[in-house]
């Protein structure tokens, strides 16, 4: 370790023109690449698809996973993981259902939903903090516990009838303008979320966390308090999608948002999130969530069935992990220039 | 000694098992006769298969999320090789199903060994791709019953000894599992660098290679399930054993192995797969209804995980081992 800081303190500092050059050849430049070849490749399929129109209202389809993948990226950058998020939003969309049927008002059905979303989220908490069981296990658990709940609850059957001002959230646009409401949302939670992880203590702690929680929690940080807020923002998120996604559908089923907790994972690792923590960027978020929004949308708009691109996304995901590494390999040496070794992947 | 008996978990889950068998049986005797028993454990067999599978990725500190997708591909792989070549002999379907199977583990464990792609994410990648595949070689049909041959629909059916050829399949992959990770050196370096990854390098073991040992072994089970599952449903379709993957996971953390990698024994899998196949029969049996059975058996899930993972550490406390998880 010592031989380590001994050869970073030798190197000279980066000028500014290098430092330039260092930004350019991140992973989020690729995946903003990525998303113009999204663009280029969607608007020679179809001709339709680079209309202002279009492009806002594909946002549609995508709004509440892209939503969903934000609190995910915070759990994951503190190196846990919640696999149960969309059996959280199918037991909030039922909660919900349940609460219109009572004949509760949309105030009403919204806080029920968020209700439901922060207690589960609470519930994992309390497991894998309380009794020391790894998170990925817990949720696997702890999914099937709550869409099942749900299937308990709705059986075969699908809640509709919500009223119909409800679909304004989900369906809505803003004003007299096209811009889809969720979208709006969505822009003003990933600002928030940015915010709190790149500007804040709180985000600063979350990557310690990450990195070490160990030495994190001997520095005197509550590491098990900030965990147990994740997880519960990630159910009242959860919640919260299930509200957009219920104004959206306008239906309860309990099969809603089947498969979607793997989706929420990709898109937080195709950003770049490393999956064992303490590292991650927003902007590597919300650029993949547009980045697999779009793709999905212009290759469904040519008829391609989604098992192909699911093939496509898969690729995606594992070129997500092998080529920041080759990247970070190459820029490290144009900006560093030969002073630096070649990168050696990190051992354990 | 009936300590020592009751100190290892997998006596401890053992006797659950026969607290579940009697409670249910209270409530419905006849799901005690031995007829149902041993059909409950053939339906069973498959997950034991599958957790075998998983076992070996789990034990070396990986996962593996894509081994009910690999089951979906070679399944469709075998099924429609059988229904264009009704003469390819049964034989080499087994064969060939190991081997496909076992390629797309390679598929994995190469780029997870040698790519330094984490496993949750090489094989959540994986799962859809492989599922994906199934729709490119069947352009989204499925082979029904009519398509295949009868001998390929009668494997599993076939008894042996009095007993189905579906169990010997079972029974086989549990005792060459036992074996490989008890007495080979390949499983003692599963569990080594499942256990310290660094520590394993730094005493010879060649790391890689042994990571990627343990997803060629688990895709050649998985690949082996897929036949057997196609033909003892006599369906291969796109959204076969969907969602399996995490029962897999499930069975083996409620079977005692360390989600964390380097401990679990093939033993305690195999009643963690036989704990969760009884309760799914159970519930069948005692008539409740379906709609509730996901939810059960999550609270199941989540309640043998938390026991586990207490009586663990109890254990470890009593021995004086410092390894209580932090």
């Amino acid at each position: 370790m010592s031989g380590e800081q001994a050869r970073l303190a030798k190197q000279p500092r980066a000028s500014l023109g290098q430092r330039a050059l260092g930004l350019l050849v991140r992973w989020e430049m690729v995946l903003f690449l990525l998303l113009i070849g999204v663009f280029v490749l969607n608007s020679n399929l179809s001709p339709v698809f680079l209309t202002q129109r279009n492009l806002l209202n594909a946002t549609f389809s995508f709004m509440e996973r892209a939503i969903m993948a934000l609190p995910m990226m915070l759990i994951i950058i503190s190196g846990e993981i919640d696999i149960s998020v969309a059996g959280i939003i199918a037991l909030s969309a039922t909660a919900m259902g349940l609460a219109s049927e009572a004949g509760a008002s949309i105030p009403v059905m919204i806080l029920v939903a968020l209700a439901t979303g922060l207690a589960a989220g609470l519930l994992n908490a309390f497991i894998v903090l309380r009794f020391r069981v790894p998170s990925i296990a817990v949720t696997i658990g702890s999914m099937s516990l709550f869409r099942g709940v749900s299937w308990a609850i709705l059986g075969n059957q699908a809640i509709s009838g919500y009223p119909r001002e409800l679909a304004q959230l989900g369906q809505g646009t803003v004003g007299n303008t096209m811009i889809p409401m969720p979208l709006v949302m969505f822009a003003c939670l990933a600002l928030v979320f940015g915010i709190v992880l790149h500007r804040t203590g709180i985000g600063r702690t979350i990557f310690a966390i990450g990195n070490n929680a160990t030495a994190t929690q001997f520095s005197g940080i509550p590491v098990d308090r900030y965990k147990a807020v994740l997880f519960a923002l990630n159910g009242l998120v959860a919640g919260f999608a299930a509200v957009l996604l219920t104004s959206r559908i306008l239906s309860t089923r309990p099969n809603i948002a089947m498969a979607w907790e793997l989706e929420v994972v990709t898109l937080v690792v195709l950003g770049g999130v490393a999956i064992t923590g303490g590292k991650g960027s927003i902007i590597g978020v919300v650029l993949s969530i547009f980045v697999t929004g779009y793709l999905r949308f212009g290759l469904s708009l040519i008829n391609v069935p989604s098992q192909v691109i699911g093939i496509i996304t898969g690729l995606l995901l594992v070129g997500a992990i092998i080529l920041p590494g080759v990247f970070e390999h190459y820029s490290n040496k144009l900006i560093l220039g030969k002073q630096l070794k070649p990168l050696e992947p990190q051992r354990e | 000694m009936l300590s020592k008996f009751l100190a290892q978990r997998e006596s401890t889950l053992f006797v659950i098992i026969i607290i579940l068998l009697v409670a249910v049986g209270l409530r419905a005797p006849r799901f005690l006769e031995p007829g149902r028993l041993l059909s409950t454990l053939n339906d069973t067999v498959i997950l034991i298969m599958l957790t075998m599978a998983q076992l070996a990725v789990i034990v070396s500190g990986g996962i593996d999320l894509s081994v009910a997708s690999n089951l979906a591909f070679t399944g469709m792989a075998t099924a429609l090789l059988n229904f264009m070549f009704p003469g390819v002999p049964i034989v080499l379907l087994v064969v060939l199903a190991l081997a496909i199977g076992a390629a797309l583990g390679a598929f994995n464990g190469s780029l997870v060994a040698w790519g330094g792609v984490p496993p949750i994410i090489m094989t959540l990648a994986t799962m859809s791709v492989f599922r994906g595949m199934v729709y490119l070689i069947s352009g989204g049909a499925w082979v029904s019953a009519h398509q295949m041959t009868p001998a390929f629909r009668s494997i599993p059916r076939v008894g042996l000894l009095g007993m189905p050829l579906l169990m010997w399949f079972g029974f086989v992959t549990i005792a060459v599992m036992y074996v490989l990770m008890n007495n080979t050196r390949l499983g003692r370096e599963l569990y080594a660098i499942g256990d310290n990854e660094r520590s394993a390098r730094l005493v010879g073991v060649n790391t890689r290679l042994t990571r990627f040992k343990s997803f060629v072994l688990s895709g050649a089970i998985a690949g082996l399930t897929g036949l057997l599952w196609v033909s003892r449903y006599a369906s291969a379709q796109n959204q076969t054993a969907a969602g399996f993957e995490l029962e897999t996971v499930a069975a083996a953390v409620i079977g005692g192995v360390s989600i964390m990698g380097g401990s679990g024994s093939v033993i305690g899998a195999v009643l963690g797969a036989v704990f969760l196949g009884i309760v799914k029969n159970a519930l069948n049996v005692i008539g409740v209804s379906p709609f509730f059975q996901l939810g059960i058996q999550g609270a199941v899930i989540l309640i043998a995980i938390i026991a586990n993972t207490v009586i663990d550490r109890r254990t470890q406390v009593r021995l004086g081992s410092r390894r209580v998880a932090a």
